[in-house]
């Protein structure tokens, strides 16, 4: 699994020494249709210089950029106590020197991302939706995932590959830019210097189209293998693919919102939030989701580099390697684990809603009063009435320690009874201040509270046949 | 001119020979330390184990304490395991306290109104996720000795290693049968 890494850093090396040379030809190229002579120096260096300005930017203040742009607040281990012992564990298991920074973005969102230009100062953001819908199991493959692309250091590199592709984007859409309106000059001068100026001219036009967009194919082709590795790794370190394969299948069929999510962010993201399924190809960042359930699902019981690298051929049909030959260290291969029992999430966060509500209650001093059909009635203390109807079975309940009805004590209105006359329709009629009282047709209590002078009324006659007594 | 190469040649030689030296034999330092530190985290996570217990155990004491039974094996066990002296008493203590355990939250099923309690379910989660980075962390351990021996064993480092005396770490096997046998297939 170091060599991993090791095969990863000279690959990133390569990649961004080609993309330097890349961006220097355009400067060069740009430069000499200005000034034949010092112009292919001087416009190198004016690359370098964006390029240099760009990615500064970037690695110091990148990270906080990025989630700030997200919309991710930091949070300590008592606001999710499971995401954070998950995050723990995985940093166990991958080693990292330092446990990274957790981040929740507010989200009915599935997705999840991590930033850090090194171990040591890294960051996963998770939105609450993920946090929620997940399984401990699904949560792991997901944080494996995350921490690969820290201890992989995909994020720093992929930074740099991305402000290099912006860096020559830049240069080339300022040069078409600057054709527009002065081209035409520039032309009639350049026919002086004859025709190497011409061909020079014409190699920069092309160039400067050109170079955009094999800088970005590079960089998306980068980007698909590190998901790849990034997947292989999250398999070894949880020991449990099936984990981030059903994570992903939930992510995908989630039907994710993708609106607060920018354009910037969508590449860091453990699914592309913005990509379609036929935006797949040359441009995408991702591999298709579905291609990496497949080949978790490959797997077949076993968890190491080489079972995720057979698993890939079977699903691919491709006798090429996707991870690389120096990743697999001899005899990578390792048997998973189990799935781990727990018990029904949905069923457990309504147990634990309700705990919590009780508790409340509890301590607001709320009456609570068990009626025959399993309602737990909690009576807050404000309440003045001696009796209380079950809003479930309409059986009325007496209230043990209620105060005095206000009315009562005061003597000042009478005792009020209204006779329904039929049970089963809407009827309405007047309370002794003025206030029309309306009952509905499922009402099946004994008495209602008028809104205006709050005294009580006694409801005689027919009651519907719902009601349980 | 021929004096000045033969001269130069071996300086060459010597220097580029230094320079491998040196970058193998720090390569080995970091390695052993890699391996130390994974062990020194198996150490942490125990240790989190047993600060957890005491609470546990008051808390279920709360809901089933004529389960006297139980509840003094799980302290029993425990007190064992801080007291092991050496990897092999402990790993026996350890595993002993894993099985308590395992009783103890088998007899927790029994009571639904323990295990709706807040602060049990808290308790569990912390318990279950100590238990989880233990594993995580035996697991690191042995990648990290693996890659360790791997290297000390083959050429060209194990000429350094030889020289140093870096010697082969040792794995953690787990010293429960069955758990050991667990993974076997057989056709």
């Amino acid at each position: 699994m170091w060599e991993a890494i090791a095969s990863n850093q000279r690959r990133s090396r390569i990649l961004i020494v080609l993309m330097g040379v890349l961006l220097i030809l355009v400067g060069a190229l740009i430069g000499l249709t200005v000034d034949p002579q010092w112009g292919g120096a001087a416009g190198s260096l004016v690359a370098l210089a964006v390029w240099l300005v760009l990615w500064l930017t970037a690695v110091y203040g990148g990270d906080s950029i990025l989630l700030s742009t997200a919309g991710a607040m930091p949070i300590q281990k008592e606001d999710a106590p499971r995401l954070w012992n998950v995050v723990e564990e995985m940093t166990i298991a991958g080693g990292l020197p330092l446990m990274p920074a957790i981040y929740l973005i507010e989200s009915d969102a599935l997705n999840a991302f991590a930033v850090g230009r090194k171990p040591t100062v890294a960051a996963v953001a998770v939105t609450s939706g993920l946090l929620k819908r997940l399984t401990r199991d699904e949560l792991q493959g997901v944080i494996a995932h995350e921490l690969s692309h820290i201890r992989n250091l995909d994020v720093r590199f992929m930074t740099l590959a991305s402000v290099m592709v912006g860096a020559i984007a830049i240069l080339a859409d300022g040069f078409l830019r600057s054709l527009r309106f002065t081209g035409g000059r520039r032309s009639s001068r350049g026919s002086g210097s004859g025709q190497a100026q011409l061909i020079i001219f014409l190699l920069a036009i092309v160039v400067a189209i050109l170079a955009p967009i094999c800088a970005q194919i590079l960089y998306f082709a980068c980007s698909r293998r590190r998901e790849f590795l990034a997947d292989a790794s999250a398999a070894r370190l949880t020991r449990y693919p099936d984990g981030l394969a059903s994570a992903l299948e939930k992510i995908a069929c989630g039907g994710a919102p993708t609106e607060p999510f920018s354009r910037a962010l969508a590449p860091l993201f453990i699914v592309n939030p913005l990509q379609s399924g036929l935006a797949a190809g040359l441009f995408a960042t991702h591999p298709p989701t579905q291609m990496r359930i497949e080949i978790l699902r490959a797997m077949g019981g076993r968890a190491g580099y080489l079972d995720y690298e057979s698993a890939y051929k079977k699903v691919c049909g491709e006798k090429e390697a996707c991870l690389g030959a120096r990743t697999l260290g001899e005899g990578d291969s390792v048997q998973a684990r189990t799935a781990t029992a727990e018990p029904e999430p949905q069923q457990e966060a309504i147990g634990r809603a309700r705990d919590v509500a009780g508790l409340l209650g509890r301590l607001g001093q709320f009456l609570e009063i068990p009626c025959a059909c399993g309602m737990i009635i909690k009576v807050p203390p404000e309440f003045k009435q001696s009796e209380v109807v079950c809003p479930r079975c309409g059986t009325t309940h007496e209230v043990p320690s209620a105060k005095p009805i206000e009315a009562q004590a005061a003597g000042a209105a009478r005792e009020q009874t209204y006779q329904r006359k039929q049970a089963g329709a809407w009827e309405s009629f007047r309370c002794a201040c003025g206030q029309t009282v309306q009952l509905s047709p499922l009402f099946a209590g004994s008495h209602v509270v008028c809104p205006a002078c709050k005294s009580t009324i006694m409801i005689a006659g027919a009651k519907p046949e719902m009601v349980v007594k | 001119m021929p004096l000045l190469l033969a001269l130069l040649v071996p300086v060459i030689v010597l220097v580029i020979l230094l320079l491998w030296f040196v970058a193998t034999y720090n390569g080995l330092v970091q390695l052993r330390n890699a391996v130390k530190e994974a062990w020194a985290q198996i150490d942490v996570q125990l240790k989190r184990r047993h600060d957890l217990i005491p609470n546990l155990v008051e808390t279920v004491k709360g809901y089933a304490g004529h389960e006297r039974g139980t509840l003094d094996e799980v302290i029993q066990a425990r007190t064992k395991a801080v007291s092991a002296q050496g990897p092999a008493e402990a790993g026996q203590a350890e595993q002993a306290l894993t099985g308590a355990l395992g009783r103890l939250m088998l007899l927790v099923e029994n009571y639904p109104n323990l295990k709706a309690n807040e602060n049990f379910l808290a308790l569990q989660e912390e318990l279950s996720s100590t238990e989880n980075k233990i594993g995580f962390a035996r697991q690191y351990y042995n990648d990290s000795v693996l890659q360790f021996n791997t290297k000390i064993q083959s050429i060209p480092a194990n000429i350094i290693a030889g020289m140093f005396n870096f010697t082969a770490a040792s794995f953690f096997e787990l010293t429960d049968q069955a758990e050991r046998e667990a993974p076997q297939v057989k056709f």
